[in-house]
């Protein structure tokens, strides 16, 4: 046992992020209504998307933006044990986006054969904690910034593309065929970016929800282009979990790595 | 249970442009379920690109005259729920469910449109004629997109050419939600 638990601990400090084995979704009730009408949200994370037996996503940092870029707040937030959970109402026509984006650094060193982390697990990364409780000279010390998206799209009548503007920080995806306008028989091209500009050989993650109902995960593993770009063919409709990460050194001090990972759900209809 | 709704659709293009008369049957089947409700119907005018060249009908549940939101509805409800239960704009929540039609157009339109929005209609053979102005000449495609509340979505569509050479009459079918659809162009 262990000698299990050794590399085990390493791994766990190689990947900062609750990213391990655990996947983080936020699944819609639907993705293509009319104006007024309201829309369900689930978040959690758990081995298999969408799929609620693991623990509630924390919604901490959930900002929505509106059709006209502003941001409106959630309704009936609340959180279980198995996932959290919010409505919205579609007040404008146009689309929404849904975003968690959580950013965070973390330090990890060895201290005569034992993994220490810094900050402890929930609780806040703060530069002053950091001088104090991070020994500059450790043995292997890594300093890991993280900046994780979290995202699903919605759209009342006509989609418009003023939420979407990307922001310019760590990975993020841009549609070039629409977010939701997604038909199984039509094959749809995105873009990732990463600090605005097209990120390249990305290794991008696509699992189609039901993985409860069928004996294979059935994941589709695609790379971006040389833009950024890549495209895939939707094999049924429902609802789709896409994910993709990468590391850099572009971090802010006084991280030395970053790691850069986005996660969204799609919804595919049949045409 | 035979309908003629003369209808001329006009618009301000310049250019040589053709007018189609297109008189349309559509049959909506009677269907033996236990929870029957009409189906929400669209018809439209489809170019070879599958962009829209015409809305023709729409027939969906149409709010209620001098509906009024119940206090009851406006109180007890949560998160600023109110006028939920009253449904002022109708059926119009349920016009996404008309997926093609909702996406090559639908969603783009400010509904009632006058001309185009109707109430739902009951099972039987409905005639309709139209119109079309200023149509290019080209294939274009009648499509006909039924979706029923506790039923299925069906869409049917029939190529027809403008200009027509002869008068002539183009038959489909539908396989559950529709039934036969008659399409008859004129030069």
């Amino acid at each position: 046992m262990k000698n299990l638990i050794k590399p085990l601990a390493i791994a766990a400090a190689l990947l900062p992020l609750s990213a391990l084995a655990h996947k983080q979704w936020i699944a819609p009730s639907k993705t293509v209504l009319n104006v007024d009408q309201w829309v369900t949200f689930d978040a959690g994370s758990s081995t298999d998307p969408f799929v609620r037996d693991h623990n509630a996503a924390r919604l901490d940092n959930l900002v929505i933006t509106a059709p006209d870029g502003s941001t409106v707040a959630p309704e009936n937030q609340s959180s279980g044990k198995l996932r959290a959970t919010f409505d919205l109402q579609l007040k404008q026509p146009g689309t929404y986006k849904i975003a968690v984006v959580n950013t965070g650094i973390s330090a990890s060193w060895d201290d005569n054969g034992q993994t220490k982390r810094w900050p402890a697990r929930g609780t806040p990364f703060t530069p002053e904690g950091f001088a104090q409780e991070v020994p500059k000279k450790a043995k292997d010390l890594k300093v890991t910034q993280s900046i994780g998206r979290l995202e699903t799209f919605v759209t009342a009548g006509k989609p418009n593309d003023t939420a979407l503007k990307p922001t310019g920080k760590g990975l993020e995806l841009v549609q070039v065929t629409g977010f939701n306008d997604l038909y199984t028989g039509e094959s749809a091209t995105f873009q990732f970016l990463i600090d605005g500009k097209p990120a390249a050989d990305v290794e991008v993650e696509v699992v189609a929800d039901g993985t409860r109902y069928r004996s294979a995960v059935n994941e589709i593993e695609l790379k971006t282009g040389k833009d950024g770009r890549f495209t895939l063919e939707w094999p049924q409709p429902g609802l789709y979990w896409l994910s993709a990460s990468v590391q850099d050194k572009k971090a802010d001090k006084p991280a030395t790595e970053r790691r850069s990972s986005y996660t969204a759900s799609f919804e595919v209809l049949s045409p | 249970m035979r309908h003629r709704i003369p209808l001329v659709l006009c618009s301000m293009l310049p250019g040589t442009v053709l007018a189609a008369n297109l008189d349309l049957t559509i049959e909506i089947p009677r269907l033996d379920v236990a929870e029957y409700h009409r189906p929400y119907v669209a018809v439209w005018l489809e170019r070879e690109d599958k962009s829209v060249a015409a809305n023709l009908a729409v027939w969906y549940q149409q709010p209620k005259k001098g509906e009024k939101v119940p206090a009851a509805a406006a109180a007890g409800a949560p998160g600023g729920m109110q006028g939920a239960a009253a449904n002022p704009q109708g059926g119009a929540k349920w016009l996404p469910d008309l997926r093609q039609w909702w996406r090559r157009s639908g969603r783009e339109l400010t509904l009632p449109a006058d001309g185009i929005t109707g109430a739902t209609r009951a099972p039987g053979e409905h005639a309709m004629s139209f119109n079309v102005a200023d149509l290019p000449a080209g294939q274009y495609k009648l499509v006909v997109e039924a979706a029923r509340e506790e039923g299925g979505r069906e869409l049917v569509d029939v190529p027809f050419q403008v200009p027509a050479k002869d008068a002539q009459v183009i038959k489909a079918k539908g396989s559950r939600e529709l039934g036969a659809i008659s399409l008859s162009v004129k030069p």
